[in-house]
């Protein structure tokens, strides 16, 4: 596989920041985009523009067609059963609080238990939040160890009668851990709770296949697995999709409306109300044939050459602590530098062309289990090289000079 | 951009020997302020004579170099004014840094303003603009005993 190659198909590393070279370690927040990408948004808009769905006229088949050619292209990528329990959202965000809200609405009611984890993104914890405040619901947090690993026993001691359902990442965006949420959907399912899982770090980096994994629910970010922004993908089985009332009302998701009732559409156009985001969709299928011509496996590969290298190299340096060391690790680093602030380090970082973030990472439950305010992340994607992390090395040296530290 | 003249060496100095730190005593006044996006926290003590004149000003906080040099450098020039002239260095300072305005106050002495002119820097960095103001809104807070935390989301926007 031929990094280089690769790279070239993403436009954005021609140009340069601070008048040096970019080096994007940004990709858990969001990837770039390949030139095919750009190109599949731009020919829609030029020639192929319909909206989908209502019309007759032949752009509109077109379009309606090319829509659910995405929609397949996306059921084979994760190995789901069906193209109707392909749902697209605004982002993942929207996937989960779909979930959220009209699982809630079913099910939820005052006293039971939603079982997430110290590890979730503020996004798989703010929906459930709703629920708490609505209907008077329990949140459980599953606890980490200071590895960043989920500690399973006292995960399954946490499930009680009144749990209704487990919501948990597939891979943090903070500590990089890969949670075994196999294992995790095995135990739950043995109680008969659904499981939730939220695939945004997972979907760009590790294999997904819904069928085996046997989750009830998965969430995917399309802007993050090298797609444009404003769609997300929510993957749901057939029977609670089926069952669960309708999220958001209007065109499009109905099946016929009178004065006195209202019928909903079968599945997916159940959840897919008003214009959705056409083109971006359309252009989504050009990110999935973009990973399907490196192969997931080359990819998870070269992410974890990557990720060892620039682990050993960080090690090296002074100061430099890494946060988290967890069984199974994908391609994201979170790290302090003692004695400088993480602001301060992707400032400085910055000046180099180097392009890190900087915060809570939206999981101000972990940053608090780890005692931390705030720390810098490197992330990882296909385009990223050896010589991205030596880069990134060189500049956090550059950082301890400012600091004088020693 | 020029790193240099952001991380000043008197920044940087500040930023780890902060002046002024902890709770000082007999103080009258006080406030909190909180910067949600990155964590940082600041609580100022303010001990106003009955001639509003500050006494003494002393802080507590956590967050960058910028916010810690910046909190360090206001208690330092703050420290002997009456509140009125507190207030004028503290709007004059917020302009500099938020519409890039020459500094305009008579209530500084040249050595002071080069001081203060040392965070100007921050300008150029609006990522970094309410790292630097964080701590003198807080101060305006404690100076007119207002109760309500210091949110930069909600006062910068």
């Amino acid at each position: 596989m031929n990094i280089e190659n690769i790279k070239s198909q993403f436009p954005i590393f021609k140009k340069k920041i601070n008048g040096k070279p970019l080096v994007y370690l940004d990709s858990s927040n969001s990837s770039q985009k390949p030139m095919s990408v750009i190109n599949r948004l731009n020919d829609f808009y030029k020639n192929e523009f319909s909206n989908i769905g209502r019309s007759i006229h032949s752009l509109s088949v077109n379009a309606t067609n090319k829509y659910e050619e995405t929609r397949v292209s996306i059921k084979n990528f994760i190995n789901a059963s069906s193209k109707d329990e392909i749902i697209f959202t605004k982002n993942a965000t929207e996937s989960i609080n779909l979930v959220a809200s009209t699982f809630g609405q079913q099910n939820i009611k005052k006293g039971d238990e939603i079982l997430i984890t110290e590890l979730e993104h503020h996004s798989n914890y703010v929906p459930w939040n709703y629920l708490r405040e609505s209907k008077g619901a329990v949140i459980k947090f599953a606890p980490i160890n200071d590895d960043g690993d989920l500690i399973i026993s006292e995960f399954e001691k946490l499930i009680t009668s009144k749990t209704k359902i487990v919501a948990v990442t597939h891979l943090s965006n903070v500590t990089g851990t890969i949670v075994p949420v196999k294992e995790i959907i095995d135990i739950a399912h043995k109680k008969n709770i659904p499981v939730l899982v939220d695939g945004c770090q997972s979907a760009p980096h590790i294999k997904i296949d819904v069928k085996d994994l046997d989750c009830d629910f998965y969430a995917i970010s399309c802007h993050k697995v090298y797609g444009p922004t404003g769609i997300g993908v929510l993957y749901g089985k057939k029977k609670w999709l089926e069952k669960l009332p309708p999220y958001i009302g209007g065109g499009g998701m109905i099946q016929e409306v009178k004065k006195d009732r209202i019928s909903y559409a079968p599945l997916p156009e159940k959840y897919e109300a008003g214009t959705m985001p056409t083109a971006e969709v359309v252009a989504f299928n050009e990110s999935i044939k973009f990973m399907q011509s490196i192969g997931i496996e080359n990819l998870v590969n070269h992410e974890r050459e990557l990720t060892n290298y620039a682990l050993e190299k960080l090690k090296t340096i002074n100061s430099v602590k890494i946060i988290g060391n967890p069984k199974n690790k994908a391609g994201v680093i979170s790290f302090t530098i003692k004695g400088v602030h993480p602001h301060d380090i992707a400032t400085i970082l910055d000046e180099d062309g180097v392009a890190i973030r900087a915060g809570h990472h939206c999981c101000q439950i972990l940053h608090q289990r780890l005692n931390l305010t705030a720390t810098a992340r490197a992330s990882f994607g296909i385009y990223n090289t050896k010589e991205d992390i030596d880069i990134l090395c060189g500049a956090i040296e550059n950082c301890r000079k400012v600091f004088d530290l020693k | 951009m020029d790193l240099k003249e952001l991380y000043q060496d008197i920044i940087v100095e500040h930023g780890k020997s902060p002046r002024n730190f902890g709770k000082c005593n007999g103080h009258n006044h006080e406030a909190k302020g909180h910067n949600p996006l990155c964590g940082d926290q600041v609580q100022v003590y303010l001990k106003l004579n009955d001639n509003k004149k500050v006494e003494n000003l002393t802080f507590e906080g956590s967050g960058c170099a910028i916010s810690m040099a910046s909190t360090s450098i206001m208690t330092e020039l703050i420290k002997g004014k009456s509140s009125l002239s507190a207030k004028n260095i503290i709007n004059a300072f917020l302009n500099m840094i938020k519409s890039g305005s020459e500094l305009k106050t008579n209530d500084l002495n040249e050595d002071q303003k080069i001081k203060i002119m040392s965070l100007s820097g921050v300008k150029q960095y609006p990522m970094r603009v309410k790292c630097a103001t964080l701590a003198w809104h807080t101060l305006i807070s404690a100076i007119d005993g207002k109760k309500v935390e210091i949110n930069t989301e909600v006062i910068d926007k």
